[in-house]
């Protein structure tokens, strides 16, 4: 069990420092959400105005800063699997696999790396929502709980991506589902709408959207009075689906050397 | 976990298959058909044959990167199927394609592997210090791993095969898309690692010269079985006599010619090749002026007649059938 943590962190680690080594992509990471958060807050602005929209009060940058959260998670998540493109078209993938790192600690590590990406560009959105004048009454538990399930989406959707990656060995079709997935996924959940104006069979769909439960949960713990009874059974499905994809994907392996 | 056995082969496979799937519809690809090796502790092996030939698939099954269908294979006595990780704690692997990370230093490289196979943090300091020392890369062990030329990068390759003292280390095709210099530089480094590390070292090439100049034995492999096995001389010296190579003006005059020596005594093994005739004789010096006489009586005309000792090309050429060079480009 301890080795299997000293080789999470390793690998981790040595994720971390590649990112940091890469500041053009630093910038990007942080930048892209910046931009969501104030181009749809601005184009957005007077939908909050809707009656039956949001809490008297409430401004729409306040409701969209959770959505935006959950959008660049999909986003940034989908690209996980091009560690392992980048260490298959190497020989780093081969030397890891013939060393005594587990197939369980490589897929740890980038999704712990991909946590870590998920924690920083959410809590940078949430302070600059906040020096845009956004108000989160929800106080540090609800920003706990926001970095929380927008952990667990990221380990569902990096996990998704991880497991691409093992079985078509090709950046190709990560672009794929990053495309795919992203704004549909978006505009299938309450990120940018209040789901109960959407048609009916939009929100059905939200109801089983992963997205939507992670926006959920930020929008209701963040809020002054949160619906608990609404996050809880979102937080316990999130927290199953990111155990069952962990799992999937570290399966994926076998599928990878199979095939090599 | 099963003991160290420090008396038996380093390595031994037994009859080893391994299928692919060929796609939809085809047959399987049977990329080894019954391959067996005996590697004795402290040997440089070569295992050589051209692309396809089975050699990287018996390195992905030592490895345990992939699994035998059937047959057995052993790293110090150990089973690569039953007992994996204890495997992968005695080999080091140095893969065809660069294993380093390219956005990491040379040093990070090398601690990040020392400290994945459980080095403390003062063992891999000086381990990695011991190593970039020997492979001449000290100079350039802080700066990343892509700044590095092919020459260096192949280095670290090796020396991160290394970084845990592996009883075996095996090197894929260690000098391939290398230019001549590091080649020979990587030659040198393989010579003397044998000696310093106390290690085995399992070595794939498809180049004669490479096999015929490091491997202290080798095992010429053509459609996934072991056609000849022992050391470059024994191998050479199975083949009695001399080559002789004649080049004419086309395949069909070769083809004459070939027909011609069938009937000559003293010739032995008479292939051709294109516009080549090859053929083996006692005493190539002797023999060749009177073959090249009875070409002259005959008015064929040769282009170039040559002798020389048996290579391992004529080695491969006798066991596989055909030549080496022609099959691999």
């Amino acid at each position: 069990m301890s080795t299997l943590i000293t080789h999470s962190t390793r690998l981790t680690v040595r994720s971390v420092r590649q990112l940091v080594r890469q500041p053009a992509f630093v910038v990007s990471t942080l930048v892209q959400p910046a931009i969501w958060l104030f181009l749809f807050g601005q184009l957005f602005k007077d939908v909050i105005e809707i009656p039956g929209f949001a809490p008297a009060g409430t401004t729409y940058l306040e409701f969209l800063t959770p959505g935006v959260i959950a959008m660049t998670v999909i986003f940034s998540a989908t690209w996980a699997g091009t560690v392992y493109v980048q260490d298959m078209e190497r020989g780093v993938m081969d030397r890891l696999l013939a060393s005594p790192v587990s197939r369980g600690a490589m897929m740890n590590g980038t999704l712990a790396y991909q946590s870590i990406v998920t924690v920083a560009q959410a809590g940078i959105i949430l302070a600059l929502a906040v020096v845009a004048g956004a108000r989160y009454d929800g106080g540090a538990l609800g920003v706990v709980l926001t970095l929380f399930a927008a952990v667990l989406l990221t380990v569902v959707f990096a996990s998704l991506s991880n497991a691409l990656a093992l079985l078509t060995r090709q950046q190709e079709s990560l672009i794929g589902i990053s495309q795919l997935l992203s704004l549909p996924m978006a505009f299938l959940s309450s990120a940018i709408m209040n789901i109960r104006l959407a048609p009916v069979w939009i929100q059905t769909i939200a109801k089983y959207n992963p997205m939507d439960w992670c926006v959920v949960v930020a929008r209701q713990t963040l809020s002054s009075t949160p619906d608990w009874g609404a996050v809880w059974p979102r937080l316990g499905a999130l927290t199953g689906l990111a155990l069952v994809m962990g799992w999937l994907a570290t399966r994926a392996f076998a599928a990878y050397q199979r095939s090599s | 976990m099963p003991t160290h056995s420090t008396s038996g082969p380093a390595i031994e496979a037994r009859d080893l298959v391994k299928t692919y799937s060929g796609g939809r519809g085809e047959e399987r690809i049977r990329a080894l058909d019954g391959l067996s090796l005996t590697i004795a502790r402290g040997e440089v092996f070569g295992l050589l044959g051209p692309n396809g030939a089975g050699k990287s698939t018996t390195v992905k099954i030592l490895t345990t990167l992939a699994r035998a269908d059937s047959g057995e294979a052993l790293v110090d006595g150990i089973d690569v199927t039953r007992h994996a990780a204890d495997v992968r704690h005695r080999i080091g692997l140095v893969s065809q394609k660069p294993g380093s990370d390219p956005m990491a230093t040379g040093r990070e490289n090398l601690t990040l592997s020392g400290r994945i196979y459980g080095l403390s943090a003062a063992a891999t300091r000086n381990r990695a210090d011991e190593l970039l020392a020997r492979f001449g890369l000290d100079r350039a062990a802080d700066r990343l791993a892509k700044t590095y030329s092919g020459g260096m990068a192949r280095k670290l390759d090796v020396a991160l095969g290394l970084m845990h003292r592996p009883s075996v280390l095996i090197l894929d095709e260690p000098t391939t898309g290398l230019d001549p210099e590091a080649r020979v530089e990587m030659w040198h480094e393989i010579e003397t690692l044998a000696r310093n590390e106390d290690t085995t070292v399992l070595l794939t090439t498809h180049y004669l010269d490479e096999a015929d100049h490091l491997a202290d034995r080798l095992a010429i492999i053509d459609r996934g079985r072991v056609v000849a096995q022992g050391t470059p001389d024994a191998l050479k010296g199975e083949l009695h006599g001399d080559t002789i190579l004649f080049e004419v003006d086309s395949p069909a005059t070769a083809l004459i010619v070939a027909q011609r020596f069938n009937g000559l005594s003293g010739l032995s093994d008479i292939t051709t090749q294109g516009r080549a005739i090859r053929a083996r004789a006692e005493d190539g010096a002797s023999a060749l002026p009177i073959v090249l006489a009875h070409l002259e009586q005959a008015a064929i005309p040769v282009v170039s007649a040559t002798v020389s000792r048996p290579s391992l090309d004529d080695v491969y050429l006798r066991y596989a059938g055909r030549a080496f060079t022609k099959e691999n480009s």
